[in-house]
């Protein structure tokens, strides 16, 4: 399957984002890509400080100082976003990228009632002229999260933690987006309601094809949720896999040690011990950068960067350690 | 001889309001009852969502909150009579973790301090010397070194390094009772082993005996010996951690095993579930199960009369507080 | 270069050092005025009367003199005397009664809340009402019966100046009393004295440097307001005081610019050290207002 016969949400090449401190730049993102395609669903794992966010923000040029996007190209839908101006950008931010932030829950502004919220988001970006339809549109998104209509006249704080999440994935599609990254949108929730939450981003996605990045730690929520795997590690993209292929076969030992770190409900096991994150971010090993980490690094990985590989049923690498055969014949 | 013994534990709340000014009071925990044996040293799991009545155990054990009603006894001694001389007794052989690592360390002074405060307030030490030798090879159980960590601030330091700073600190103390509320929630997967390794640790080599209060049912199965499962203030399945999540009895606690994310993609979650969503059964009126608004399988005794905690079958440790079951 | 440190020591930003430069500068040069200049000349007829400051000519077409390098008023004060004294006598007003506030603040706040209960409901009450009373009115009616001196000015310029602190300290004690610090504090056997002065104070540092400051540049305004009302300290020619004076002698009408001038552009640099001050702290206690992170 070739990938220009796939319509291509999103394209993110060789993306860059860097802090400026006096000491040396930090390279939370360093140069990575990705696609996402048409209606699918990108989960995008990684330990903290992995720079899974900070992508996210750097895609939607959403970077604080002293951080800067510092290289890469991204498509929306085809076109070259990289060199909008400022206004331009502010214009696909919400219709076409939307963003479903971290802690968005506790976002919301706790004075205004949820209909008003909504209300204001569409009419900021749509214009008065979306005034008439507003009603039914308001009602409509909250239908699809399988949120009851007088929500739209309660205020937040009249609201449960699973329904203001709800909420916040409605304030996320109201403007028909075509990508939705959603970061970390089911933390801080219990077990129960994170599973409902879950399911109804899993449905919203099908029913509206829009194409979503699931940003996240939990191994298992992944599992059941995405389409497609992509660990990241230190800055950089080490797998992308579609999601059974990954968990019945992962390829770089990062992504074994992540599914192995899994506590498992079926059967005890002994714990297995691993150290977080071990380099300076400043000063990231010349090679492959998880060198320090990696039982199996031979001199190849401290000298050289490992190169992104393709190999069979979509599976994506970034190791020295992959075999030749199992690469996909050109 | 019995540790740690807490029966009958209730707490309530005072809410205002009430349509004839008469004031409603809120149950966060319902009647707890649990013992600790001083020996063999276990891990006791306290398991439950938010609302569940977990951190409230954790507050009454610990002393930041009071009883309503019910009774905490430490080596048989009733925690209300005793006099200040047994309540710094029982400080010093009831600690904690906490599950933020970052807002238990005071901004203002380095991380030393916390384990300053503990050797000066217990009298640990009898120099510094003494008290240096003690702090270093606490925090070589938890493999540190006190050379990289001391003498930092707790923003220069990761989340993983100051949570198992803080379990140095406890095991510095040598408690005998170790409450440790969601002690690896906020610690990234890949360091919640090597948190979870030292909790297992200090009970085989020192004996000491660990509350567990999590949401997280996976690690409970892991390392804990027994579980209560608590659901808004009540107990409602208790037992042998691997029996109960094995083949738990109780319809919520099946619900929550069910919804645990298998890391399996072909072990699906099934069918989306609709569970209406959590009324406040808390209140201290209330009748009838507390379950029963989302129980799918409620029958009609169960809106008139709160079921008790019994065991499963006769004998069987393994005990559920359903009506199913009587 | 600046910027480099400022970034990992926040104490070291530009508004804190710039301020703390200009009061520092005010503060020592009356200290050395003081070992070098006859500030007894500060009393009336000391000098020659109305003369301005050496090498301008005032209305009589008169010189000024080396001798008294600022000019003199109209009732024989020598200028520079004057600044030297009267530049103290002012700010003293503002420390000792923003210092007196703090110290109420901290017993007060630190106490209500800490223990609240019947104490917490008083301290408040009392705050609360004493923040409704009309200070400037209350201190004319007092000023105009009693004419007091300096510092007994400042003690009662403080009797309206210790909610502040006390009401923030009080909130500040409730916030961190639920903190995970303090529950440490408590597991690790730490007395009550403890958790408040080692646990609690020591992050309240940062907001009393400022409210200090704050409400040192209030009572001087305070200060300044009674005196220029002629309500001022009838011994001490305060920086307010002279101006008062000057007004009263028709100083501007008759081209005296010097006699109100230099107080006023005293006052100026005083209050604009203050802020500078202030601004400056505030980035200290809030990291957000900082440049860089």
């Amino acid at each position: 399957m070739s990938e220009s016969s796939v319509q291509k949400t999103l394209q993110v090449r060789d993306l860059k984002v860097y802090y400026d401190t006096p000491t040396g730049d930090i390279k939370a993102v360093d140069g990575i890509s990705f696609d996402v395609h048409k209606g699918e669903c990108l989960g995008i794992v990684g330990e903290s400080g992995c720079g899974k966010s900070t992508a996210a923000y750097g895609i939607l040029r959403l970077v604080q100082h002293p951080g800067k996007v510092a290289g890469g190209t991204v498509e929306v839908d085809g076109s070259n976003v990289s060199n909008f101006s400022e206004e331009e950008f502010r214009k696909i931010r919400a219709t076409k990228l939307a963003l479903i932030p971290q802690g968005a829950m506790n976002s919301l502004n706790p004075t205004m009632s949820i209909g008003a919220q909504i209300r204001d988001l569409i009419l900021t970006h749509s214009g008065s002229s979306a005034r008439a339809q507003l009603k039914e549109r308001i009602d409509g998104l909250l239908r699809k999260v399988g949120l009851p209509l007088r929500v739209a006249t309660m205020f937040p704080h009249e609201l449960s933690g699973g329904m203001k999440q709800r909420v916040c994935i409605a304030i996320g599609i109201a403007l028909n987006p075509s990508l939705v990254i959603a970061d970390e949108s089911t933390s801080a929730l219990d077990v129960v309601v994170q599973r409902i939450v879950a399911q109804t981003l899993k449905n919203v996605q099908r029913e509206m094809g829009v194409s979503m990045i699931m940003i996240g730690h939990d191994m298992g929520l992944m599992a059941q949720m995405v389409d497609r795997i992509a660990v990241m590690y230190a800055g950089k993209m080490v797998e992308i896999s579609p999601t059974r292929e990954f968990f019945n076969n992962p390829r770089h030992p990062y992504s074994k040690v992540l599914i192995e770190a899994i506590p498992s409900l079926k059967e005890r096991k002994p714990l297995k011990l691993v150290e977080g994150i071990t380099h300076d971010p400043r000063n990231p090993p010349p090679g492959c950068i998880y060198q320090l980490r990696c039982p199996f690094a031979e001199d190849v990985c401290r000298s050289k960067p490992p190169v992104w590989q393709q190999l069979k049923k979509s599976h994506q690498v970034a190791c020295h350690l992959i075999k030749d055969e199992d690469h996909v014949a050109a | 001889m019995s540790l740690l013994e807490i029966e009958n534990a209730t707490k309530l709340y005072p809410i205002s309001g009430g349509l004839l000014g008469k004031e409603k009071q809120l149950c966060a925990l319902n009647q707890f009852s649990m013992n600790l044996e001083a020996e063999p040293a276990s891990i006791t799991t306290i398991a439950g969502e938010s609302g569940s009545g977990k951190s409230t155990i954790a507050n009454l054990v610990l002393g930041f909150t009071s009883l309503s009603s019910g009774s905490i006894r430490f080596r048989g001694k009733d925690v209300n009579k005793m006099s200040s001389a047994e309540l710094f007794d029982y400080r010093k052989n009831v600690q904690a973790v906490f599950q933020d690592p970052f807002g238990v360390y005071n901004p203002f002074y380095r991380i030393h301090h916390i384990f300053k405060m503990a050797i000066k307030h217990f009298k640990l030490a009898t120099n510094k010397q003494e008290g240096r030798d003690l702090i270093e090879e606490a925090l070589n159980v938890v493999g540190l070194r006190g050379e990289e960590v001391l003498e930092k601030f707790p923003h220069q330091l990761s989340g993983g390094q100051r949570q198992r700073m803080m379990m140095a600190r406890a095991y510095m103390i040598r408690p005998r009772v170790i409450v440790a509320d969601e002690p690896v929630s906020m610690v990234d997967a890949s360091l919640r082993a090597a948190i979870l390794d030292v909790m297992l640790k200090m009970r085989d080599q020192q004996g000491i005996s660990f509350l567990y209060i999590t949401h997280d049912l996976s690690t409970a199965y892991q390392i804990g010996d027994r579980i209560f499962i608590l659901y808004q203030g009540n107990v409602v399945e208790s037992g042998d951690t691997v029996a109960v999540i094995d083949q738990p009895k109780h319809p919520y606690v099946q619900l929550l095993i069910d919804s645990v994310p298998a890391p399996d993609p072909d072990e699906n979650w099934g069918e989306q579930i609709d569970v209406p969503d959590e009324e406040e059964t808390r209140f201290s009126d209330a009748i009838g199960c507390r379950y029963l608004g989302r129980c799918p399988q409620k029958t009609d005794l169960c809106a008139s009369k709160a079921p008790i905690l019994k065991p499963f079958s006769s004998g069987s440790p393994h005990q559920v507080s359903c009506h199913l079951y009587d | 270069m600046l910027k480099r440190k400022s970034i990992s020591n926040p104490w070291l930003n530009t508004p804190l050092i710039c301020g703390v430069l200009v009061i520092g500068i005010i503060l020592t040069g009356t200290l050395v005025g003081h070992l070098y200049w006859d500030t007894e000349m500060a009393a009336t007829r000391s000098a020659p009367l109305n003369l301005p400051p050496y090498g301008f000519e005032n209305m009589r077409k008169q010189e000024g003199v080396i001798e008294h390098p600022l000019g003199t008023t109209n009732s024989g004060r020598d200028m520079l005397s004057v600044m030297l004294v009267g530049t103290p006598a002012t700010m003293s007003i503002g420390f000792i009664a923003a210092g007196i506030g703090m110290l109420v603040g901290i017993i007060l706040g630190f106490s209500a809340g800490f223990y609240g209960g019947w104490w917490d409901d008083l301290v408040r009450l009392l705050a609360d009402t004493t923040t409704t009373i009309p200070a400037l009115a209350v201190l004319i009616v007092v000023q105009s019966l009693f004419r007091v001196e300096v510092n007994t000015m400042a003690a009662l310029i403080a009797l309206f100046y210790w909610p502040g602190p006390t009401r923030y300290i009080r909130a500040q004690v409730l916030t961190m009393r639920e903190s995970g610090y303090v529950k440490m504090a408590k597991l690790s056997g730490a007395p009550e004295r403890d958790i408040m002065f080692k646990e609690m104070l020591p992050n309240l540092i940062p907001y009393l440097a400022a409210s200090f400051i704050g409400n040192t540049s209030g009572a001087i305004l305070t200060a300044i307001g009674l005196e220029v009302l002629g309500l001022g300290p009838t011994r001490m020619p305060t920086l307010g005081v002279t101006i008062y004076f000057a007004l009263e002698a028709a100083a501007i009408l008759r081209d005296m610019w010097w006699w109100w001038g230099l107080p006023t552009l005293m006052l100026i640099l005083i209050f604009m050290g203050l802020l500078m001050i202030n601004v400056g702290l505030d980035e200290v206690s809030n990291p957000r207002l900082r440049k860089a992170s």
